[in-house]
């Protein structure tokens, strides 16, 4: 993956498919520290400890789990290639948690990127699921929860080209105001 | 910045215009493999341009919705095109350029584009 936003996008695909109500998505970053956090959580299906240990394994991959691929080793390489490490946690009925922790100022550290498009993405294509996404860079952070801006669109849909694109400039616009002095 | 209130003033806007949707054995749907083989070839921004060049045409009988792996990663970004009545169209190796035309020639007039099907690159 050529950034860590597309990473995202394949790791809450999978909460996509395990039919999660809510997904929360946050970015932690220390810019002094050089860490960074991402942090992908959902209440879905979840998995037992055996289909834990599986999805770490990209050789054990058995096509009747669906959960099982190369999305999570992909993104547990580029967590621990910058001296990082990656955690993941599950429970049956639960939901699933999946944190990568990477150090920024590593040589091989992967650019977050486009995460707007990231959550456009999902938040889209997945109108029956809640995205809470949370972005902190050192004291500053914004949340966006599509709880709260569906409570104010009521029956206008998330996907309507204007909404859509108010999302878009309102992610942006956050996202950028945390880099700000 | 945008406000709250702005998100409002747009919610009432686009309750004006939402226009009934046609039948749902009428709808033209865009599918995308979003599968970690997609993603990783570039499903992401074709994805984003099959929703902006159909709703830049008013297109509202059109869904764009995406699925897992087709099955041909080697052919990513992948998407299907189902016209009702019509046999499924797979468009392979996309980019936005092909979407533009795909969305222009053959979800507006008709017309699949045959040279980004996946017959004509397997040929």
């Amino acid at each position: 993956m050529r950034e860590l936003s597309l990473n995202v996008l394949d790791i809450a695909q999978n909460s996509v498919s395990a039919n999660a109500s809510l997904i929360e998505i946050e970015l932690i970053e220390n810019s002094k520290t050089n860490d960074l956090l991402i942090g992908i959580y959902d209440n879905g299906k979840g998995m037992t400890k055996e289909q834990v240990e599986n999805v770490r394994d990209p050789f054990f991959t058995t096509r009747t789990t669906r959960k099982v691929g190369m999305g999570i080793p992909l993104f547990r390489f580029a967590a621990e290639m910058t001296g990082g490490s990656f955690e993941i946690e599950s429970e049956v009925g639960v939901g699933t948690r999946v944190r990568a922790y990477f150090k920024t100022n590593h040589l091989d550290f992967t650019p977050i990127g486009d995460m707007t498009s990231t959550m456009i993405s999902l938040i889209t294509m997945n109108l029956h699921i809640d995205f809470l996404y949370r972005r902190k860079l050192n004291d500053k952070e914004f949340t966006v929860d599509t709880r709260q801006l569906k409570a104010i669109l009521g029956d206008v849909p998330l996907n309507e080209p204007s909404i859509a694109l108010w999302i878009t400039d309102y992610i942006n616009e956050n996202t950028k105001q945390l880099t700000e002095v | 910045m945008k406000t709250l209130e702005e998100l409002m003033a747009l919610r009432d806007a686009a309750k004006a215009n939402l226009t009934a949707r046609d039948d749902s054995s009428e709808v033209t749907r865009i599918v995308v493999g979003m599968a970690t083989c997609g993603i990783a070839a570039g499903a992401r921004p074709i994805m984003a341009k099959f929703v902006e060049e159909t709703a830049k045409r008013g297109l509202t009988n059109v869904t764009v919705a995406q699925t897992g792996c087709i099955g041909m990663c080697r052919f990513e970004p992948i998407a299907e095109v189902l016209v009702p009545g019509k046999e499924k169209v797979t468009y392979v190796q996309l980019t936005e350029e092909k979407v533009a035309r795909i969305v222009a020639d053959h979800i507006v007039n008709g017309v699949p584009v045959a040279e980004y099907t996946i017959g004509a690159v397997t040929e």
